[in-house]
């Protein structure tokens, strides 16, 4: 079985991918105003150099900070029957995922990928929220069925990475039932003893908060992430009152039990590693940004 | 009775019937009114068959929240004998839109779990209008670990708008709480039913359904989001509710097309709401046949039955 669809190294192929080349080499921070570098705030991992918020990152960018020397080897994900529900609103849908596809250069909104970070095997989820605000459809839920699979089959552990306003509409019922069907996978992750933590990013509300992004063992938060099951407009319409400042933001759900940690993005890396490491039984990491493994420890 | 905007036509010709009838009391009017008023019923019934034969998705979900509407507790109190209801999350409180306890179907014991959403404005406060906080969903997560340890079957009855979106519900974790409540269904080594037996609101329901068999009401419905939702967001115009409802496909006829659902359960003509006791004994029925399919698994086969059947979901597409 080829699991591996092919072996990149994005810190060399991100110089040439669409996404990374911004007609605009500035970037305004949305909290400080401050105008931003690309290239000063992709070293900075898209935290804003100014104000420390952290801005929106893709799963590919964030993969190549994240492994050993920037290499991972994608895990391949089953294709879902596009379009079931031959879904139209204002558009097609399959025009809006063309539209997607053409403005991210990905074929969806989660990628899964295998490798190491500080040595220590890993497989990684993704979730794209540039790609149709990460919805959660069947190719989702494919994804992190995939994920768990080749988890429980090598034995490393899952970081899943969320960021997701919900469901995918256009897919009706079946993004709905990617709910339990998710939910199907963190259990497989659970009864093989297999450690699995989530890194809520923002946003991350609706049902994806409310199946797997909610049932890690461990529960970071990028700092000032919004996670919610509904969203702070459609409770002050039903409540009809002013929300507390910070409601529903990263810090205020530490403050109210539903996270172990929140964590800076530069901070995550040797985090991850270290918890990674005592969950799994390993001596305590080397902390460095180390080469890329030979290519050959993560064949299959 | 409560008639929904597309059934004034009805309503005209029932009042007409209800008109002659209460003039022949009264000793007024021709000596054939009731002939007359016969055949006003008769053309009433007819429309009324046709109204229903054909509705709309939109239409359906105006049936599907129709107030007359037998709710959980009606088939709760008709369908079941000894019901206990428990109640709370042993942490914070009691969720009223959540009605749960031991009860006995079919003389069998078994745990009773669903959403209550009231008939008057008094209940329907007190229910919270069906829709669930996460105290709804750790009784219920309670109530299926009980089951599974004392091997008794589960049948959900979902009937909820969606979850509460409260300040409350949010801090104390609704999210949190519905994906537990997913997870303990998948976890249960008992039979676990459930039926759709009006509005089946995206998370809020698929906690309570994630079973080894799902029924619905003819005119039921279940969705991932609103029409109105929908429409707001895809639309940018809540108006445009009935080409959502259309796009959605959110009716049982289109979830047991794609393998969503297991069955459909026949309402009266003219839905539920027009005889109630018919339509409760009808998904007593059901209820009846889907534990039967699962009488006899063992707990290891009912688990990976109700796993590999979200597994399998969307594995056919609907027709263009
Ligand atoms: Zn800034």
């Amino acid at each position: 079985m080829n699991w591996i669809t092919n072996y990149v190294r994005p810190r060399i192929n991100s110089l040439f991918s669409r996404r990374e080349v911004p007609e605009n080499l500035w970037t305004k921070c949305p909290e400080c105003g401050t105008m931003l570098f690309h290239r000063e705030l992709s070293d900075n991992l898209n935290v804003c150099t100014n104000c420390d918020h952290h801005l929106a990152i893709t799963p590919r960018a964030r993969f190549a900070a994240l492994f050993d020397g920037g290499a991972f080897v994608e895990v391949k994900v089953p294709e879902p029957i596009a379009d079931p529900l031959h879904f139209r609103d204002q558009k097609k849908y399959p025009d809006r995922m063309k539209a997607a596809q053409k403005s991210t250069g990905e074929k969806e909104a989660m990628l899964v990928a295998e490798g190491e970070m500080g040595r220590t095997p890993v497989i990684a989820v993704g979730q794209d929220f540039s790609f149709m605000g990460g919805s959660m459809g069947m190719y989702v839920g494919n994804a992190i069925i995939a994920a768990a699979e080749r988890a429980v089959q090598t034995g490393k552990p899952l970081v899943l990475f969320s960021a997701a306003g919900g469901a995918r509409m256009q897919e009706g019922i079946l993004s709905l039932m990617q709910m339990p069907r998710t939910t199907v996978a963190v259990k497989m992750l659970k009864e093989a003893g297999i450690p699995y933590i989530v890194v809520l990013t923002h946003p991350t509300t609706g049902g994806v908060t409310a199946s797997y992004a909610m049932l890690g063992d461990i529960q970071i938060a990028e700092p000032n992430a919004l996670i919610c099951f509904a969203g702070p407009r459609v409770i002050e319409q039903t409540i009809r009152e002013k929300l507390p400042e910070g409601f529903q933001r990263a810090e205020y759900l530490l403050e109210h039990g539903m996270l172990d940690r929140v964590t800076h993005r530069k901070a995550l890396r040797d985090e991850l590693i270290s918890i990674l490491r005592m969950l799994t039984g390993q001596p305590a990491p080397t902390r460095a940004d180390l080469p890329a493994p030979e290519p050959a420890t993560t064949e299959a | 009775m409560v008639y929904l905007d597309f059934e004034k036509p009805l309503a005209d010709i029932e009042a007409k019937a209800e008109e002659l009838r209460a003039m022949a009391r009264k000793g007024e009017g021709a000596v054939d009114v009731e002939k007359e008023a016969a055949a006003l019923d008769a053309k009433a019934q007819q429309m009324l068959g046709e109204l229903y034969a054909s509705l709309t998705p939109w239409r359906k979900t105006l049936v599907a929240r129709h107030a007359d509407r037998p709710h959980c507790s009606d088939y709760v109190q008709a369908l079941f004998t000894e019901f206990t209801p428990l109640a709370g999350d042993r942490a914070f409180g009691d969720d009223h839109a959540v009605m749960a306890g031991l009860a006995r179907f079919n003389e069998m014991p078994c745990m009773v779990i669903g959403h209550e959403k009231g008939n008057d404005t008094k209940s329907r406060i007190h229910h919270n209008f069906g829709m669930a906080r996460p105290e709804g969903y750790r009784k219920a997560i309670r109530l299926m670990d009980m089951a599974h340890r004392f091997g008794l079957p589960v049948i959900t009855l979902v009937d909820t708008p969606g979850a509460y979106p409260g300040k409350g519900a949010e801090e104390r974790g609704q999210s949190e709480a519905i994906a537990r409540c997913t997870m303990k269904c998948l976890e249960i080594g008992v039979p676990l039913v459930s039926v759709i037996i009006g509005e089946g609101g995206s998370g809020g329901a698929v906690a309570f359904a994630t079973a080894n068999r799902i029924a619905m009401l003819e005119h039921s419905i279940y969705s991932v989001i609103s029409p109105e939702g929908c429409a707001s967001i895809l639309w940018k115009d809540a108006e445009k509710m009935r080409d959502a409802a259309e796009a959605l496909r959110l009716t049982a006829q289109d979830l047991k097309k794609l393998d969503v659902i297991d069955r459909i359960i026949p309402e009266p003509i003219g839905g539920a709401q027009r005889d109630p006791a018919a339509a409760i004994a009808a998904v007593g029925v059901e209820i009846g046949a889907m534990l039967a399919e699962l009488s006899g698994m063992k707990p290891a086969d009912l688990i990976r039955d109700r796993r590999e059947k979200f597994r399998a979901m969307g594995a056919h597409a609907l027709a263009a």
